[in-house]
């Protein structure tokens, strides 16, 4: 990586306790543009915790975090670059797939909200079923229209919770694509999944989380990719 | 996918864009409002075969009558206000959206108001034809009064609303937080409606319209405030 360039994201002993449970423990790490962050971790351990965290959603109790360039809790201009997918849809099942994701562009102030929520539901390979309520689009299809949500205002970091799930083929390809995208045009990813496979595939770095820390994180490259699920299912295993 | 020129929306252009938002939803589903509209016309009619007309004239009935029902229909348009972001956590994402927590609370409680306005356009002639009240010189009073407690109702409403939706016994807790908030305006609005239906010149309610106005300045700009906090830090 390029020492020049600043991290999109820099987490420093960050923490988060809910009441004496530490969801999050001292968790540190970088990433910088065009990264992918593959976070592995059984269930419990705290992952999608620290996304919340990123995202702007939860405070954090100890520790600094900075996310595009703005320090935590960083308001208005924090949450313009950040975009979530989560694996709650956060749609509105009575309207169309359009104008959920035209009300996300009109919130997030783009210029012309209509266009760009075309482009973006072309991009996921959902645009057929623009105007069909959400409600009557298949799990798979949301997910995709979810994505799109996401993604509209071109944010500076994606973080991705469990996106595959739920995903056919199709839908799975689209994501594919669509992170490759970002990280050719220097967004930061955070991918927090249980599907080692799609994680290391997309991944510039990984780590895994246990009891609310990083008890692994490493370069996608100083990796094999099979030993290295082996050692993960052993140590979910010993987890639960 | 551009940032490229983005003017994020201010408080009132994001709350306007989220009212919009919740009239569309209602629209398509009409739920809420359906519901509402049939439990103020079966109160009314409920209340009306209670009724002895021998014993209380239908003038000094009928504001009570109505401010009750403007008062039970409106709490399940509030129920569902918070609930329908509850479902598959579109809350994260108006939370997400680079716009002020209070253009939020503005956005709902205007989409609120057009709910409790809408019950109370149907509820109104209702009463008036069931009671035999005649509205002819009141109307306009009768819907400057129903506006102001609109007002001081939603206010007090949306953000209990927020509160509750988190809790598990959300429909049991809204009516047990709103309802002592709404005694003022329940009283304010029934007194001044029956003293409008009796043709009273304006200074002998004059001091409940006043009561009406302290209130909703008073909880619009509390609520506006205080809802932030309501929201999971």
């Amino acid at each position: 990586m390029d020492p020049g360039v600043d991290a999109v994201v820099h987490a420093a002993a960050l923490t988060r306790h809910f009441g004496r449970c530490r969801a999050v423990d001292r968790v540190t790490f970088s990433l910088f543009p065009g990264g992918c962050l593959a976070v592995f971790g059984p269930n419990g351990a705290g992952k999608t915790t620290l996304l919340r965290m990123l995202a702007g959603l939860l405070q954090p109790s100890e520790g600094s975090a900075q996310v595009g360039g703005v320090t935590l809790p960083g308001g208005a201009s924090a949450r313009a670059t950040v975009g979530l997918i989560s694996h709650h849809s956060m749609l509105y099942p009575a309207l169309t797939a359009r104008e959920n994701v035209e009300f996300a562009a009109k919130l997030q102030g783009l210029p012309q909200p209509r266009q760009a929520a075309a482009h973006t539901l072309a991009a996921l390979r959902v645009d057929s079923w623009a105007d069909v309520p959400v409600r009557a689009l298949s799990r798979g299809l949301q997910q995709r229209v979810s994505i799109a949500r996401a993604l509209v205002h071109g944010p500076k970091v994606v973080l991705l919770d469990e996106p595959f799930t739920g995903l056919d083929a199709v839908g799975s390809a689209a994501l594919g694509d669509t992170l490759a995208e970002l990280k050719n045009a220097a967004v930061g990813l955070i991918l927090v999944t249980h599907h080692l496979q799609e994680g290391l595939a997309v991944a510039t770095h990984v780590a895994v989380m246990r009891s609310g820390r990083f008890v692994r994180y490493e370069s996608r490259e100083a990796i094999e990719g099979d030993a290295y699920a082996e050692g993960y299912l052993e140590l979910a295993a010993a987890a639960q | 996918m551009s940032a490229a020129g983005t003017t994020i929306p201010g408080t009132f252009g994001a709350a306007l864009l989220i009212a919009r938002k919740d009239l569309a939803v209602e629209l398509r589903s009409r739920a809420a409002f359906l519901s509402a509209v049939v439990f103020a016309l079966l109160a009314a009619a409920i209340f009306y075969f209670a009724w002895d007309p021998t014993a209380v004239p239908s003038i000094d009935l009928a504001p009570g009558v109505l401010w009750v029902i403007f008062t039970f229909s409106s709490l399940l348009g509030l129920n569902r206000s918070f609930a329908a972001e509850h479902a598959d956590r579109a809350l994260d994402g108006l939370l997400l959206a680079p716009v002020s927590r209070e253009a939020i609370f503005l956005g709902k409680a205007l989409s609120n108001f057009v709910f409790v306005v809408g019950v109370q356009l149907v509820a109104v002639p209702a009463v008036a034809i069931l009671y035999n009240v005649p509205l002819d010189r009141a109307a306009w009073g009768i819907v400057g009064i129903g506006m102001l407690a609109a007002v001081g109702l939603v206010a007090v409403g949306t953000l209990f609303s927020a509160m509750a939706v988190n809790t598990r016994l959300a429909e049991l807790l809204l009516p047990m937080l709103s309802l002592p908030f709404f005694v003022p305006i329940v009283m304010a609005a029934a007194q001044a409606s029956a003293r409008i239906l009796n043709g009273r010149p304006y200074t002998d309610f004059a001091g409940w319209v006043r009561l009406l106005v302290a209130f909703d300045l008073v909880f619009v700009t509390a609520c506006t405030l205080a809802y932030p906090y309501t929201i999971e830090r």
